[in-house]
């Protein structure tokens, strides 16, 4: 008698999803199903739009990370324009980006996974979350809210609005840089810094206590996709998009953004909204890949910041002999992150040029698609365009950092349930862990942060013939 | 010299020349009636209706862009009654294309913006109509957006009054009334069209904006008719 479990909402991520777990004849775990259930059809909808307010229109899609959508859609803007944007323009993107980056990794790590990381996987659900966080670790919880704060400060000294600004434009940036602005940031980054690698110097030491997570969360053999630079370094912004294997071998380099399609396909799935991308040389859904820091730091070569690059080091002597495999470790990727994203703000907000009043390019549209792709936090961003002759979309795609993790963790969600969930008993804990394997990817299902405090959670049990035979409530 | 009125408008006694408008002299005087259509310099329509005021002895609202002053005019210009109709007329024009102010090249410098904060307009109580109005982009310097258009009829008049073309016009009727140019050709093959820009100044919302703009980069010259009517009338 076949039975499914299902989790619904799926707590502590970012929109709305719910799980499904199968269970077979004898009450094991046969498969588990991630879906997610909210439509949004931006790529509908922009039809008809000047290209000018894409940025500002597709930056609705995520309130946690307007500033990637800002930056992928401005670039197949420019794109369009056929322009080449000022350097100054470029290095400003570039800073907002890293702001953008360490706000959200903060978010991910402090405000939605450290509960788990903290209090215990298994902990009362009752006070597993910030605020049980804030009362037991105090000085973790403050440096986290701190970051976080920076990071924010960060996007709203450099375009004067937190969320949704309209700053990055088509050609470039809206406004140059001040020398006050600089110098505020400037000031505040070695506290930043110094939070970050404090935070590291912890957690370092307590990975090996989560072994049964780490072998288990996802960790499976899988390509990984992300940009890098010219020479081979982790890249955010520009740069061309690299595949890699399990073993870290380059699988295709060099791929331009105007040529992902020939890489990337997305296949639909009749129970989610989501769309399922796969690497197309292999086909689906053989063709997983996972994007993201866990794999931004597995298909580069180096970092190219001092502090950064000795973090690569630890964090690839985690599996000496190719990628890191396990999604748990996308946690540690995200602190290398902040690590290397505050080296790299100081030295973009070193060299004078960033000041430069030279921040905007103009162009009418002179080219008919243009494809713009950044890493956002969560992974690679890329947004397609096409137009008219008078500028007007025809069409658009966007493929989000989430998407392309939807195999992915769909694998994980799986894995982590066949070893933690009995079907014959209902366990918080190991439902949360279910869940927890999901936060690992930071997934950004919607617009806005649903950090449900008191994770209202309800798993029902149903036989084969549709009866309910067990419920599981919280919150 | 032209006779002086004296008139009451918000409780406050004032002296105004004959012949103008209760607008006129509530502006002159500091006195707030929000309108959309009215613009200084061109001539006035009463098309938005937004400027309704109560005048002691008259039963019904007069809009106060084409009501002239009289002598012993007392005008209340923002009691609960028209506070009700003002809030209901945004409202209603919200709810009637697609205003969606956060993807608006106007946004921040949008006068229905403004007046629906001013009005505490948080939401609508009329279902949307989402009507799929073509936005007109074949002009090579300029933008049309009907979804943001409020049929203030603005560029009409400044197009026929100042710049004498008339490449601005209404199309159908009632709610189906669109603005279009010439014949509803595309704007960017009208051959009336100069290219002079003043619709696009004078237009309250999003609804004309100059090509290239990014959102909340559209802001309007608005005193250009004050300057081009100053130039004139000093001969030069």
């Amino acid at each position: 008698m076949t039975q499914t479990i299902t989790i619904d909402p799926v707590t502590r991520i970012e929109g709305h999803s719910k799980i499904t777990i199968k269970l077979d004849d004898d009450g094991q775990v046969d498969v588990a199903r991630l879906h997610i259930t909210q439509f949004r059809g931006f790529e509908k909808f922009t039809e008809g739009r000047p290209y000018q307010e894409m940025p500002s229109l597709t930056a609705r899609t995520c309130g946690i990370c307007p500033i990637s959508h800002l930056l992928a859609s401005a670039k197949a803007c420019d794109d369009l324009m056929a322009v080449a944007i000022p350097a100054a323009a470029a290095m400003l993107r570039r800073v907002i980006n890293f702001g953008q980056l360490i706000q959200s990794h903060a978010l991910s790590f402090f405000h939605l996974s450290s509960p788990d990381l903290l209090l215990g996987m298994d902990s009362d659900p009752a006070n597993r979350h910030i605020l049980g966080v804030a009362a037991k670790f105090p000085e973790l919880a403050r440096d986290g809210i701190w970051l976080r704060k920076f990071g924010q400060q960060m996007i709203e000294r450099l375009s004067s609005k937190r969320i949704h600004p309209a700053w990055i434009v088509p050609g470039g940036v809206a406004s140059p840089l001040s020398e006050a602005v600089r110098d505020q940031i400037l000031a505040e980054l070695p506290q930043a810094l110094a939070i970050a690698r404090k935070t590291l110097d912890w957690f370092k030491p307590v990975i090996g206590n989560f072994q049964a997570e780490i072998d288990s969360f996802a960790n499976f053999p899988s390509m990984f996709l992300g940009l890098v630079g010219p020479d081979g370094a982790i890249e955010h912004y520009d740069g061309h998009l690299r595949v890699v294997d399990a073993q870290r071998k380059i699988v295709v380099d060099k791929i331009e953004a105007r040529d992902y399609a020939t890489y990337i396909g997305e296949a639909v799935e009749p129970d989610s909204y989501l769309k399922s991308p796969y690497f197309k040389p292999v086909g689906y859904p053989a063709g997983l890949y996972r994007v993201g820091p866990l794999a931004r730091l597995n298909v580069c070569e180096r970092m190219g910041t001092p502090l950064a690059e000795q973090e690569l080091a630890d964090f690839r002597a985690l599996q000496p002999e190719g990628a890191v495999l396990s999604s748990f470790h996308f946690h540690y990727a995200r602190l290398v992150e902040i690590v290397y994203a505050l080296e790299r703000v100081a030295e973009l907000l070193a060299s004078p040029e960033i000041l430069s009043r030279d921040v905007r390019a103009t162009a009418g549209p002179n080219r008919r698609e243009g494809v713009g792709i950044s890493e956002a936090p969560r992974g690679t961003l890329i947004h397609n365009y096409r137009i008219d002759a008078d500028g007007l979309i025809i069409w658009a795609n966007l493929i989000i950092a989430t998407g392309h993790n939807n195999l992915a963790m769909n694998q994980g969600i799986t894995q982590v349930a066949k070893r933690f969930v009995d079907g014959k008993q209902l366990a918080e804990g190991a439902l949360n862990r279910v869940e927890a394997v999901i936060r690992c990817y930071d997934p950004c299902l919607s617009c806005s942060t649903h950090a449900l405090g008191e994770m209202p959670l309800r798993i029902e049990l149903f036989d084969a013939s549709g009866a309910l035979i067990d419920t599981c409530e919280r919150g | 010299m032209p006779k002086i009125i004296t008139l009451k408008i918000a409780g406050t006694e004032i002296k105004a020349d004959e012949g103008s408008t209760i607008l006129d002299v509530a502006r002159t005087n500091d006195i707030f009636i929000p309108t959309l259509c009215s613009f200084k310099g061109l001539s006035n329509v009463g098309a938005c209706r937004l400027c309704m005021v109560e005048v002691r002895g008259v039963p019904r609202l007069l809009p106060a862009c084409a009501t002239t002053i009289v002598e012993g005019m007392d005008v209340t210009v923002d009691s609960p009654k028209v506070g009700k109709y003002r809030k209901m007329i945004v409202e209603l024009l919200l709810a009637e294309r697609n205003h969606i102010c956060a993807a608006c090249v106007s946004n921040g410098h949008c006068e229905l913006q403004a007046l629906a904060q001013r009005l505490g307009v948080h939401h609508t109580r009329y279902p949307y109509r989402y009507p799929r109005l073509k936005v007109d982009a074949s002009h090579v310097r300029f933008n049309y957006d009907p979804n943001r258009c409020v049929l203030c009829t603005r560029c009409m008049r400044a197009c026929e009054e100042v710049e004498g073309a008339r490449t601005w016009n209404v199309m159908g009727r009632g709610i189906n009334s669109v603005m279009v140019t010439d014949l509803h050709q595309p704007w960017g093959e009208s051959p009336s069209c100069t290219s002079c820009s003043k619709c696009v100044h004078v237009c309250p919302t999003g609804a004309l904006s100059e090509k290239g703009c990014a959102v909340g980069e559209m802001v309007p010259r608005e005193n250009v008719f004050t300057y081009l009517k100053s130039m004139r009338y000093s001969g030069r």
